[in-house]
Parts: C-alpha cells; structure tokens; sequence
C-alpha cells in the first residue's frame, strides 16, 4: 500500500541534490531486489543440481529398474537400483510419526484453542515451541537409546534398530508443528461462529467438533500435510534408530532404511566425486523432493484458501 | 428425531454432552502430558547418562578412541565458527529480502513467484541443502568440505526464517508511521533505515535467534557434505600475529560440530561412547532451549510492550 501512495516523493528538480538522492534510492532498492532474489536462484540452484547429476544417473539406469527393481544396492558389485526399498521404508516411518503427530496434534490444539484456560496456554504454547527446537540428532538418542530399550520390553522379538521407535519418536517431534498451526487455523476462526453455536445449546466439543473444526478445515488440512512433508523429510532420527539397510518391508518391527537414511550413509562414506554411487544419492534426493515438493504446494494452496474466506 | 419432549430425557441428553465434554478435556489433557513427559524423558534420560561426564576437561579436550579421555573441544570451536558464517551471511540477505518483498515489491506474478518459493524453500528437506552445498559448494566453487561451505549450507537453510520473521515485524508497524517519515520529505530508504528497521529490530532478532537455533542443532546437511568426524585439532586462528591482524584461513579449516560429534558417538557400538553423546547431547539440548527460551521471552516483552 505504502509503495504506490509515495511514489510522488522522488520528484525530480526542486532540491539540488535530488538526482544524488534518486540514484541512491534506485541502488539500495536494485541490491535489496537481489536479495530477494537470491531465493529463486536458490530453488533453481537445488533443482538445477538434483537433475544434472540425476540425469547422469538415468543414463546408466533405465527410469523403469528404477521403479520397479525390488533390491537397492548400488554399492555392491551386483548391483541394483530400485528405489522402492527406500520408498518403502520412508512410508512406513513417516505412517507411524502421523499415526502418532495426527490425532495427538490436533487433539492439543483443538484443547488449547477451545478449552484450556488462558493460563494454561500461556505455558503450553512456549513449551511446545520448545519441544519443536530439541535437534533432531537428540530426538535419534533418545529412539535408540530410550524408546526402543522401552518397546523391547513390551515386544521382545524387536530388533535393536526399527521403523517403528523411529516413527514413534519422529510422530512426537511433529506434534509440536500440526498442534501450532492446527491451532492457528481454528483461532482464525470468527468468533461469532462459536457464539451462535453455544447460544444454540451446544457443548464446547460439540462446537469445536462441529463448527470450528469445518469451518477451519483448510487451514488444519495444510497443517496435516505439512506435517506430512516433514516426517518424509527427516533425516537423523531415522538414520540413528532404523538402521541403515534397504528392505522392502511394509512391517514397522523390522530394521530399514528410508531415502534420507541412505544419503546419509552414503555421505559417511568416502565415495569419490562423479561415480555412480555418488550420482545415486542425488537421484534419491530428487524422489525426496519431488515427494515433499508436491505436498508442500498443496499445502500452500489450501492455506491461501482458508486465508481468504476470513 | 426422538421424543424429546419429556424433561428427563432432555437432562439426559445434556447429562451425555456434558460428559462428553469433560471426556475430550481430559484428552486434551492427557494428549498435552504425553508430550510434557517425552520431553521430560528425554531430558532426564541425558542428564542421568551424560552429567556424570560434563566436567571440564569434557569442553577442553580433543575427541579421543578413548572414551573417558574424549572430550568436545574441537565440536564446539568448529559450531562457534560455523554459525559466524551462518549468521553473516543469512541475517543481512534475509533482512534485505524480507525489507524488499514487504516495503518495494510491487504486487504482480514475479513478486508471487518469489513469495510461493521462500513459502516452498521452507519446506525443503534440510537434506537437499545439504546436497545443494555438496554439489555446488564443495565442488563446483571448490571450497572444500571446509568451514565456509557448511556455514553457507546453513544460511540457506535458514534464510526462509529470517525472510518470514523480518516480513511479519515491518508489517506489524502502523502506516502511519511511514507517513510521518514521507510528510517529511524521507525517502524510501531513509524511511527503512531510520524507522521500520529500528522499530523491527526486536521481531527480526527473534526470528533471527530462532534460526540459529536451528542451524546449531542439524546435523544432515553437515553429513552430506562429507565433513569428517574425526577433527582432534582447531582450526587457524582468526587472529594473526603480524598485520593486518586478521586471518581468514580458519574459513577453508576441516571442522567438526556438535551435533556430528554427537552423531559419531551413538553410532559407536561401546556403551561409553554412548555416555559421550548423552554428554554432548545435553550441552546441544541445554543451547538450543536457551536460544528458543531467549526468542520466546524477547517475543512476550514485545507483545506487552509495544502498543501502537
């Protein structure tokens, strides 16, 4: 708004140093412009580098082994590169986090919008953002060191490594970003939608269950999926606590590895620059992003929708 | 519909939704207690492991094949120095970007591109930047798995933060404010500079500790970029004997930081490398929690302060 009502100040003439002073303006505004750009470039830079060395990549792998080739192992002489071990391993880590992050997340915030006390929310909400800001690395010690010594006693047959303390552990470090943002969309909505629900004789759940959940359902939707795009993403929980071998598995009990898993094992390794083992971490950081990418804009758009009706 | 005509039936009805109600309080609650007593796990679990080694010697010595003797020296010289690169590069390119796309950018599709990408950057996998770094840092510019391309892997990732953090405190500043600056006769920049940008401070430090809070404790971008992990010297000093006083050497350093050194030590199978981590943990948990302590109370003193 500000930048078109005062336009008109820069008028040329009056003052003497007036074409010192619009050409100091044009010079700050062209190096801020560039700044701004500089997120472009850098979008353009991660894609740009994912598909060069993945191209060079898809050259000695058909797209088709890629998909469909059940083993992935490109480090041994026999080598295989199917992608769907790690697919495999990622979905099944990133089912288990939602199936915690989910319920438990919106459960919090539909709590803390509806019924908590204000005192109650003034403490709750910065210990949350707290719990957000623990490394991930921390959260990898604590699956393999803490919960699954825990779930062993529980289930004796489980492995030192598996999906499932991972995805536990990864699901209570999501909590904190479905529950703020969940909690953000329901306070967004107005509150005369609540009071003509409780002038009408209904219960704060109902109300909450009823009206406010749909009247938010945008924004709580683009909470869930950004919830989603962070449990695939994650990287050190998993590479800690689920192991580091491919299996094409759908059980949560078993030790494997997700894409992020294998770039970091291959990472610690000391592979030389330009071989093929090197090319396979990029093609599998390309699958990555491609996954989250298409969350992430769906995200964007039904939080731009739910921005807009309020 | 049922009959609801009888009074009973209507007190049992709401006899049910009150119920109800207080069952999905008591939800709540418990939901809230699962995360309070992770946390409360996690922490104590560290202390109870790690405390027994934080002794001094711990923050003075060289990581070692032997546990009791290893110590996080060289992790947390070489996080120092990272996050210097970090923070000088991504605090000012992040201001500027913020300054332009809330003061200048004109509203049209190039300036939605850009804000659908600091949007969609934020929610890149801290991976990818670290194959970014690995590809472009580390062998095209030929920097080298050294200090300045970890600290420059960092910024990016944390330029969105400071992008969003700066956009929402000059957005916060009332016109009016701006208009007082014009009617007398300011420039644009000279409107920034003298009065949104002060006036903004607070929020954009808050978004900007936030972010190295972050940047302190990711660990997977470092990984990809190959830094080693065992580090048992220091890097060049910054400080030179002869003029111009100054060294950079200490940028091209192999470096290790915490959190690899943490990482390091739970893979290792012996359980008192293990003691090592939840040491090294809780120094990383303690930095963390202080710096998100720090934003969220510097974030409480604004809303009580500032009234417009």
């Amino acid at each position: 708004m500000a930048a078109q009502s005062h336009k008109k100040n820069n008028h040329p003439g009056k003052l003497g140093f007036s074409f010192r002073r619009r050409l100091h303006e044009r010079v700050i505004e062209s190096l801020l412009f560039m700044a701004a750009l500089l997120s472009v470039a850098i979008m353009l830079a991660i894609i740009t580098m994912l598909v060069k060395e993945s191209y060079v990549f898809f050259q000695h792998v058909s797209l088709w082994e890629f998909l469909t080739d059940t083993q992935w192992t490109p480090l041994f002489d026999d080598a295989h590169y199917g992608i769907m071990p790690l697919v495999a391993g990622t979905v099944v880590s990133s089912m288990v986090a939602l199936l915690v992050a989910l319920p438990l997340g919106t459960i919090i915030a539909i709590y803390l919008s509806e019924f908590a006390p204000f005192a109650v929310r003034e403490i709750a909400k910065p210990f949350l953002e707290m719990l957000g800001g623990v490394p991930t690395v921390v959260y990898g010690y604590f699956a393999l060191l803490f919960v699954t010594p825990l779930l062993q006693i529980i289930f004796p047959e489980l492995p030192g490594f598996s999906l499932l303390s991972a995805g536990l552990v990864m699901g209570i470090m999501i909590i904190p970003y479905v529950s703020s943002m969940t909690e953000d969309a329901m306070r967004a909505v107005p509150m005369h939608l609540r009071e003509g629900s409780y002038a009408m004789g209904a219960t704060r759940f109902q109300t909450a269950i009823r009206v406010v959940m749909p009247a938010a359902f945008s924004g709580i939707a683009a909470a869930y999926i950004l919830g989603i795009s962070r449990a695939v993403g994650e990287t050190m929980v998993v590479a800690i606590a689920a192991g580091m071998q491919p299996n094409l598995t759908l059980n949560p009990m078993e030790p494997a590895a997700t894409i992020t898993a294998y770039i970091v094992q291959v990472s610690l390794g000391d592979l030389p620059h330009g071989s093929i083992g090197y090319q396979t971490i990029f093609a599998a950081g390309l699958t990555l992003l491609l996954i989250t990418l298409v969350f992430n804009i769906i995200g964007h758009m039904l939080r731009k929708r739910y921005r807009e009706i309020y | 519909m049922k009959d609801i005509n009888n009074l009973d039936e209507i007190r049992k009805i709401i006899g049910r939704h009150k119920r109800w109600d207080l069952m999905f309080m008591i939800a709540g609650i418990i939901a809230l207690m699962i995360a309070v007593l992770t946390f409360i796990a996690l922490f104590a679990q560290m202390v109870i492991d790690g405390m027994p080694r934080l002794t001094w010697s711990f923050f003075t010595s060289f990581p070692s094949r032997h546990p009791e003797m290893a110590g996080i020296l060289s992790a947390w010289v070489g996080t120092t120095l990272v996050m210097l690169v970090t923070a000088a590069s991504a605090v000012p390119l992040g201001i500027a970007s913020g300054v332009y796309l809330e003061e200048y950018a004109p509203k049209n599709w190039f300036t939605e591109i850009i804000e659908i990408n600091v949007t969609n950057l934020a929610g890149v996998p801290s991976i990818i930047y670290g194959l970014l770094a690995l590809g472009l840092f580390v062998y095209q510019l030929s920097l080298g798995q050294s200090i300045l391309a970890a600290g420059l892997a960092l910024a990016l990732l944390i330029l969105p933060v400071v992008i969003v953090a700066t956009r929402e405190a000059i957005r916060s500043i009332p016109v009016t404010i701006r208009e007082g600056a014009y009617a007398l006769g300011a420039t644009k920049w000279q409107t920034v500079s003298d009065h949104l940008l002060p006036y903004s401070a607070a929020g954009i430090l808050t978004g900007v500790i936030i972010g190295l809070a972050r940047a302190i404790g990711e660990t997977a971008p470092i990984i990809t970029i190959g830094a080693l992990t065992f580090i048992a010297f220091l890097p060049p000093s910054p400080v030179a004997e002869e003029f111009p006083y100054v060294s950079f050497e200490w940028l091209s350093a192999p470096f290790t930081v915490m959190p690899i050194q943490m990482f390091n030590w739970v893979s290792r199978p012996e359980e008192a490398f293990q003691l090592n981590a939840a040491a090294a943990g809780l120094v990383l948990v303690v930095m963390t929690l202080a710096m998100n302590g720090l934003a969220i109370y510097l974030r409480y003193r604004m809303r009580k302060n500032i009234k417009w």
